[in-house]
């Protein structure tokens, strides 16, 4: 046996690495937390890496999970050793094909970074709730705890199975394992030779169907034979547990690293036992070695094979002395008499003789949910009480069925050797990334043992990250986060507005922050919690003006190198000047492809960081006059205040049960209550050079910018500082009106997408727009006054509105504002646009992407309401079944109007008929209209109210829908060219009145920038690490030859009126309607603030068209499709170079983005020359006449050339 | 006819040069073109001193903007473990066009300051460029830079370069110096193989409708050969560097002007992109033309015939020439 190579990785590299050396097929698709597994294999193959065998594997993206497998089956009937990656909903749409891999007996492993599904509502962190959906499908089941185990065990299932032709799920913990970073022992070529039969792998190719030597499988059997041919499978399953301890005994002769199916830790006379799998189980260890030291009678029982259970190797495992056990299961199966593993451990023990062991289960750690030392000894500290509880939880308060086990938060069992270090840093400056970095630099440059787990915000934009790091002489098994930190450093000093970050600190501990005040001017600058911690806990205090440094080395906002090296120079982790040298050569590596200009300013910072970094004399007074501010303001609704602000301020852990809604229904209109206060500079209007056009209240991403018109009466108690101008659009002149634009400063991200598109110039200063950028902190008060009295001036009267002109459409009040999308978000100006057209009658169906994370992520929703209380109502199903999600509320709404038209012919004679005549007859074609059907359905309620009968009440409960709804179905397209499309294809074929908007940034853009259908050809993207052959699906073209489907292809930045101007048409059309809307994405690699800049390049050179397909121009004569781009103007290769998506594919395969760039120029013009031959088409003179809002039954357009 | 003329040491088969510009030598059929219609050389377009840090910057951004910022998208790129940055693509360049022509290629470096940049001369040669143009184009605002630090700054990027190279290299000059004599002097001192009279700079312009400041290029116009005329008229004799004119060369006339003169070579590039790269046949036969029509041999001959030291009126490129020019003026009537 050989030394082995310590390298530091996370788990999901560590898992990569082995089943990409174990494969040949490789099919994959994005989902959190399994992506980077797909995306580590997709470079390598890109890159020409070869397998075990010395061939580079294939590696292909499918259109769904459900694809993958079918894909995953297909080439294991057909021989390969194949693979696939994948968690949570997508591993249930692996399952109708997991039976069949089973029940044919097919070796391969499934590597599953388990993950919650997605019930009351979505989540993207860990448990098991995944892989116990999928435990009845026959699968083995092999469970790995840490990021060492996850690597070794990649090479135990696959070893396993193809001796056992049993299929394996290798599951391991979302994030916990899949993202923690762990010094491991790196499993080699050598030890994966040894471990895989060779022989076995010529029986699978043997198994293979092959015309020279033809097999029939997957038949139809009857009740004859069916339930035997069941029943045939079972001796594979007899021995898949012996296989499996073979195999790990062979890895252990060849690395020293001993498994058993069932690993027993603790006192040999242990009586109360802990048995759980997964990450828990190394907590468990730490803490059962912590107490048994102290002489209790504990252990902990890992369970590593879940499937095929193995009764008797788990009796066996559990010492003699056991008296009681305690059953943790990290899933929930209600209204089962326990969950899976519990139900388990209940029957081996009572087949194997043991009834007499009391058996207590329990749920933890639902949903990444902490699992710490003191839980553990509470669980074992439940098993120690005369009448143990059962079924219960630990790890939350349950004040509802009071399930919660008590945790004492003060056990700990930290080791004093081990440096624990915590970073509160912002996504844009670079923290995660340098801890990263300092962890391997440790890790390589030392005996100690590194571990890095870090916390991320549910906002995409001013997100701020938390790094929890370990350093030690042993293995970490701490798998929770660090609570009692002996470093803090603090990399944005505005955190300390918000959050205790020093609660954590260790007596005697170091505090580091960056700053710009120095050593003898901070302390002024401190709220009195954080002086006061400091001074309680006696910390040492250390300050560094990081972006001064920073900013000097031309490294803008990027402080990371610079925090990184104050770190090692006063953790003392390693001497000053070796720490120092290491970073240097750790830059030298990470950048050094990236050029010696990046390397040499890296260099720079770190030789200039130390001079800058001071030590405080702490003073030994608290003296300031403030405090942390409260994260909602007092006068926000009660459960903003009690539930959602706790939420925000970092405090939901401690939320019991009782204030959680018992089926997932929030209120919406809360992300006005969040002032995030994260942007540097906001916008600031300058009347006098306005032109009013309303441009950037449009394109404002986060509905922070507005415009109202008024009567200057109005202004009576205007703040000092509140702008105003005479209204310049003639319909408010004529009254004398005054026109103001208002920044939300508290809630802008300071993207500067507003200033890129105001299009009027200052005469005197031509820098100078209406709109600029200025420092956030001196308006910050000023404004916050002058918004609160801007929301006071009254809406304007939507019926007034011509909105079809932008600078009355853009005074609609936004019902979706303040997201916490990327600064400058190229997809929300379209939800926006939405809002303020529909939103007060608008229903939402939203895929899961980026929409439904800034939409409905808690703690708090953009989605808003009005005046009167109406607003958007929105929902979220899955990802895949948006469409049909979106058609339901559909037939729902058309259903319940049909009977409430049906009940008021009924009670005519009651209420009235000039009243259900007028309901019935209504047009709600405009603002008008549908306002004057409210008032009559106000008025029917009143009546319905004194009406006692049966009839009336079931009218009442229906009425509301007799006023029309706007149906509209949201998504990307990840969902909408891929994973939904044969919904959306369904959907648009039934010719029922939904509308579809597609944000299309033609990449999984929440999942990290996957290729979709929709990428463009010669697009780098992940999983399509050499820049994408194909060209781009034409989504549009498709849905058009229907004939019946509204079809509109948009782009903001390049004609706004045009967007606008298919929305309403859109909406107005009785059918089904499909706006494809180009939304510029932090994914393409583009300056976030002139994105629609790069828009309107992507139609000017024909990569993106404009047009309109409405059904209704038939019935006029008229082509139903308008082009409305005009010819290119622009060589498409110079709006590909704009975006680094395409230009990256220069730098990296420079040959094949040549061919590539002048393939996708003639893409662009094949496509504009087929558009525009559509589009010039004639109709036959004798083409039948079509009525506007026929729908399904409408014959395909009839054009000739 | 000898047409033939020596620059930077080099043999060429004729004075006439493509300069350097973009769309005369990004396209490797345009340099085989250049070549079929008789160029005696190429200098491809430039490579940008600022092109290369910015390229690399803009990367190292892109790459990292917005990464480990949210839990479900930590990065938004694949990173492959190698990049082929900053000169990659121009030496690639290079070699092809080195294997496209047999005329000598000159490759052209721009840039205005000292830094890590001038190592690529070095790549630039091995890649087989058969000379080095240097570009030193530098527009100083700052008002507390002297003059001398700024034609320092011309000998240090020289220096730097050639400490680096074997192969020739030729400075393209800026006219504006106190004392473009004593630059060149200096510059010749200071190893230039050749100098190339002058760097025509981009003027910025204004759109008046946007109210923006545009770099929008304008073609040289033929009175813009004038300068240059006057300056290789007085720096030939002087200096041991070749002299190649640039700037308004259009016709074989203007070709014949600068020969006369002294220039070794004459570099044409809007005149190409007024009439195509085919226009080179027509001045090559006009000048041929010329020689023959005024019974020269070569071009040897006439090259320098008529510089400040060879011609009658020493004068005629001083100040002298001034006094006369707006004596004789006379107002239109």
């Amino acid at each position: 046996m050989k030394q082995p190579t310590y390298e530091t990785m996370d788990g999901n590299e560590a898992v990569a690495r082995v089943a990409y050396r174990l494969n040949e097929v490789i099919a994959i698709y994005p989902i959190t937390p399994s992506s980077p597994m797909g995306e580590w294999a997709d470079q390598w193959a890109a890159e020409g890496e070869p397998n075990l065998w010395g061939t580079v594997p294939t590696v292909i993206e499918m259109q769904s999970e459900g694809g993958a497998a079918g894909a995953v089956h297909g080439a294991l009937q057909t021989g390969a050793l194949t693979t696939t990656f994948t968690a949570s909903q997508g591993l249930l749409l692996m399952i109708p094909n997991m039976y069949k891999i089973a029940g044919e007996l097919t070796p391969t492993v499934f590597h599953i970074a388990a993950r919650s599904l997605a019930t009351h509502a979505l989540s993207i962190f860990g448990d098991h709730q995944d892989v116990m959906a999928a435990r009845q499908t026959g699968w083995a089941m092999l469970s790995a705890a840490s990021v060492q185990e996850a690597m070794d065990f990649a090479l135990i299932a696959q070893a396993s199975t193809l001796q056992a032709r049993v299929p394996f799920l290798h599951f391991f913990d979302g994030f916990r394992t899949s993202h923690e970073v762990q010094k491991i022992a790196v499993v080699d070529d050598e030890v994966m030779r040894a471990m895989i039969d060779e022989e076995a792998i010529l029986a699978h190719r043997a198994r293979a169907m092959s015309p020279d030597r033809p097999v029939l499988r997957g038949t139809a059997q009857n009740p004859d034979v069916y339930f035997q041919g069941r029943e045939a499978t079972n001796p594979f399953y007899a021995r898949c547990p012996d296989i499996v301890q073979t195999q790990m005994d062979k890895f252990a002769e060849l690395t020293g690293r001993r498994y058993r199916l069932f690993d027993y830790v603790g006192a040999p006379n242990a009586e109360r036992v802990v048995v759980l799998m997964g990450s828990g189980c190394e907590t468990a260890e730490e803490t059962v070695e912590y107490l048994v030291a102290r002489g209790e009678k504990v252990g902990v029982l890992k369970v590593r094979l879940y499937r095929p259970f193995d009764v008797r190797r788990f009796a066996a495992a559990l010492p003699g002395s056991v008296r009681a056990i305690a059953v943790l299961d990290r899933t929930k199966e209600p209204g089962a008499s326990g969950e899976p593993l519990y139900l388990d451990c209940v029957n081996a023990l009572r087949e194997t003789g043991r009834a007499y062991v009391q058996v207590v289960g329990g749920r933890y750690g639902l949903s990444s949910k902490e699992f710490t030392p003191a839980m553990v000894k509470a669980v074992l500290d439940n098993l120690a009480t005369r009448t143990p509880k059962n079924h219960f939880t630990v790890g939350i308060i349950d004040d509802v069925t009071h399930t919660s086990l008590e945790v004492d938060p003060s056990f700990s069992t930290e080791p004093d050797d081990v440096v624990r270090a915590l970073f509160y840093g912002l996504g844009a400056d670079g923290t995660v990334g340098a801890n990263k970095n300092s962890i391997k630099i440790i890790g390589e440059n030392t005996q100690f043992y590194a571990q890095g787990y870090f916390v991320y915000d549910s906002k995409k934009s001013g997100s701020m990250t938390v790094s929890h790091l370990r350093f030690g002489p042993r293995p970490i098994r701490s798998t929770y986060l660090v609570t009692r930190a002996n470093f803090i450093a603090c990399h944005q000093p505005v955190f300390l507005e918000r959050f205790d970050m020093l609660r954590d600190a260790v007596d005697g501990g170091v505090f580091l922050l960056n700053t710009p005040y120095g050593p003898d001017e901070v302390w002024d600058h401190l709220p009195r919690t954080t002086q006061r911690r400091i001074i309680e806990k006696r910390l040492k205090f250390f300050v560094i003006d990081a972006v001064k440094v920073a900013r000097a080395c031309n490294m803008g906002g990027r402080i990371n190198t610079v925090m990184q090296v104050c770190f090692f120079a006063i953790s003392g982790v390693l001497p000053r000047e070796q720490a120092i040298e290491a970073i240097k050569d750790s830059i030298r590596k990470t950048y050094g492809k990236k050029g010696d200009e990046i390397v040499q300013m890296n260099l720079r910072a770190v030789d200039a960081t130390l001079e800058h970094l001071h030590e405080v004399q702490v003073p030994t007074q608290v003296t300031a006059t403030w405090d942390l501010l409260p994260p909602v303001p007092p006068e926000a609704p009660e459960m903003v205040r009690t539930v959602l602000g706790e939420i925000i301020a970092g405090r939901g852990d401690l939320l019991p049960v009782s204030k959680l809604p018992c089926d997932g229904t929030f209120p919406t209109n809360t992300a006005r209550w969040e002032k995030r206060n994260i942007a540097l500079e906001v916008p600031v209007w300058d009347p006098a050079t306005c032109i009013q056009c309303g441009k950037c209240v449009m394109v404002c991403p986060h509905g922070t910018i507005r415009a109202k018109v008024y009567d200057p009466s109005l202004l009576k108690n205007a703040p000092p500082t509140f702008k105003t101008t005479p209204a310049r659009d003639r319909d408010w002149k004529e009254r004398g009106w005054n026109f103001t634009i208002q920044v939300a400063v508290e809630d802008c991200t300071g993207c500067g997408l507003c200033v890129d598109v105001c299009p009027a110039k200052n005469k005197t200063q031509t820098r100078l727009k209406a709109i600029n950028m200025a420092p956030q902190l001196p308006l910050r008060e000023s404004e916050r006054r002058n918004w609160a009295f801007f929301l006071s001036l009254p809406e304007v009267d939507r019926r007034e509105l011509k909105i079809t002109s932008i600078p009355h459409q853009q005074l609609q009040q936004p019902l979706f504002e303040f997201s916490g999308a990327c600064a400058g978000c190229g997809e929300t100006p379209y939800v926006k646009l939405l809002s303020q057209l529909f939103g007060d009658r608008l229903l939402v169906a939203n895929a899961t992407g980026c929409s439904s994370i800034y939409g409905g992520n808690l703690p708090t929703t953009p989605w808003a309401q009005n005046a009167e209380g109406r607003g958007p109502t929105w929902s979220n199903s899955l990802f895949e079944d948006n469409a049909e999600f979106g058609l339901g509320f559909r037939l729902a709404i058309d259903k319940q109007k049909e009977f409430a038209e049906e009940l008021l012919r009924k009670l005519a004679p009651v209420v009235g008929d000039d009243l259900v005549t007028a309901i019935l007859k209504a047009s709600q074609r405009d603002e008008a209209g549908i306002y004057e059907q409210r008032e009559r359905v106000a008025a029917l309620k009143t009546k319905l109210r004194d009406l006692r009968t049966r009839e009336a009440r079931a009218l009442l409960a229906v009425a509301d829908w007799l006023v029309r709804k706007s149906v509209w179905i949201v998504g990307g397209d990840g969902w909408a060219y891929d994973i939904g499309y044969g919904g959306l294809d369904h959907v648009l074929a039934s010719g029922h009145d939904i509308n579809v908007l597609v944000l299309d940034t033609e990449v999984y853009s929440n999942t990290g920038g996957q290729c979709s259908k929709s990428t463009p050809r010669g697009a780098v993207a992940k999983f399509a690490a050499s820049g994408k052959p194909i060209g781009k699906k034409d989504l549009g073209l498709m849905a058009m030859t229907y004939g019946h489907v509204y079809v509109a292809s948009v782009a903001m930045g390049a004609r706004d009126e045009h967007t606008l101007r298919a929305f309403l048409e859109a909406e107005s059309y009785d059918g089904p309607s499909l706006i494809i809307a180009y939304s510029h994405c932090i994914a393409h690699g583009i300056n976030m603030a002139t994105g629609m800049q790069n828009q309107k390049a992507a139609v000017n050179c024909g990569q993106w068209l404009l047009y309109r397909f409405d059904p209704r121009r038939l019935a006029a004569g008229e082509n139903p499709l308008q082009l409305d781009s005009r010819p290119p103007t622009k060589k498409v290769e110079e709006y590909l170079l704009s975006e680094n998506r395409f230009k990256m594919l220069t730098k990296s395969k420079p040959q094949d983005a040549r061919i590539l760039f002048q393939m996708a120029q003639e893409d662009a013009e094949r496509r504009y020359r087929l558009y525009e031959y559509l589009a010039a088409r004639k109709l036959k003179p004798d083409a039948p006449a079509v009525a506007a809002g026929q729908t399904a039954t409408t014959p395909s357009t009839t054009v000739t050339a | 006819m000898d047409l033939s003329t020596n620059y930077l040491g080099m043999q060429l088969k004729n004075p006439l040069v493509v300069s350097a510009c973009g769309p005369l030598s990004e396209d490797i059929d345009n340099i085989r073109r250049a070549e079929d219609a008789g160029a005696a050389a190429v200098v491809l377009y430039s490579l940008f001193e600022e092109q290369l840090r910015l390229e690399m910057h803009e990367l190292h951004h892109h790459l990292e903007h917005g990464t480990h910022s949210y839990a479900e998208a930590l990065t938004y790129f694949p990173e492959p473990s190698q990049f082929h940055l900053g000169p990659e693509g121009y030496l690639e360049h290079i070699r092809q066009a080195k294997a496209a022509v047999d005329i000598p290629i000159i490759a052209s470096l721009n840039g205005c300051s000292m830094g890590g940049w001038t190592e690529f001369a070095r790549r630039i040669e091995q890649a087989g460029a058969d000379a080095l143009e240097l570009n030193i184009y530098y527009i100083p605002t700052d008002m507390a830079l002297s003059g001398a630090e700024v034609e320092q700054t011309y000998l240090d990027i020289l220096k730097a370069v050639k400490s680096v190279v074997k192969i020739p290299v030729a400075v393209k000059l800026s006219a504006r110096f106190s004392n473009i004599a004593n630059m060149a002097k200096r510059l010749d001192a200071a190893g230039a193989d050749g100098l190339v009279l002058f760097n025509r700079f981009y003027q910025p312009d204004i759109d008046l409708e946007t109210l923006e400041v545009r770099p929008r290029v304008l073609l040289s116009t033929p009175h813009a050969m004038r300068l240059p005329l006057r300056w290789i008229a007085i720096l030939y004799g002087r200096v041991r560097a070749s002299l190649a004119a640039t700037s308004g060369i259009h016709t074989a006339a203007d070709v014949v002007k600068m020969l006369l003169v002294g220039a070794n070579v004459t570099m044409l590039c809007s005149a190409l992109l007024k009439h195509g790269i085919d226009h080179l046949r027509t001045v090559e036969q006009g000048l041929r033309q010329w020689l023959a029509d005024h019974e020269y041999e070569s071009v040897r001959q006439l090259q320098g015939s008529m510089s400040q030291i060879h011609c009658p009126d020493p004068s005629a490129y001083e100040r002298a020439q001034y006094m006369r020019a707006i004596t004789t003026y006379k107002v239109a009537t």
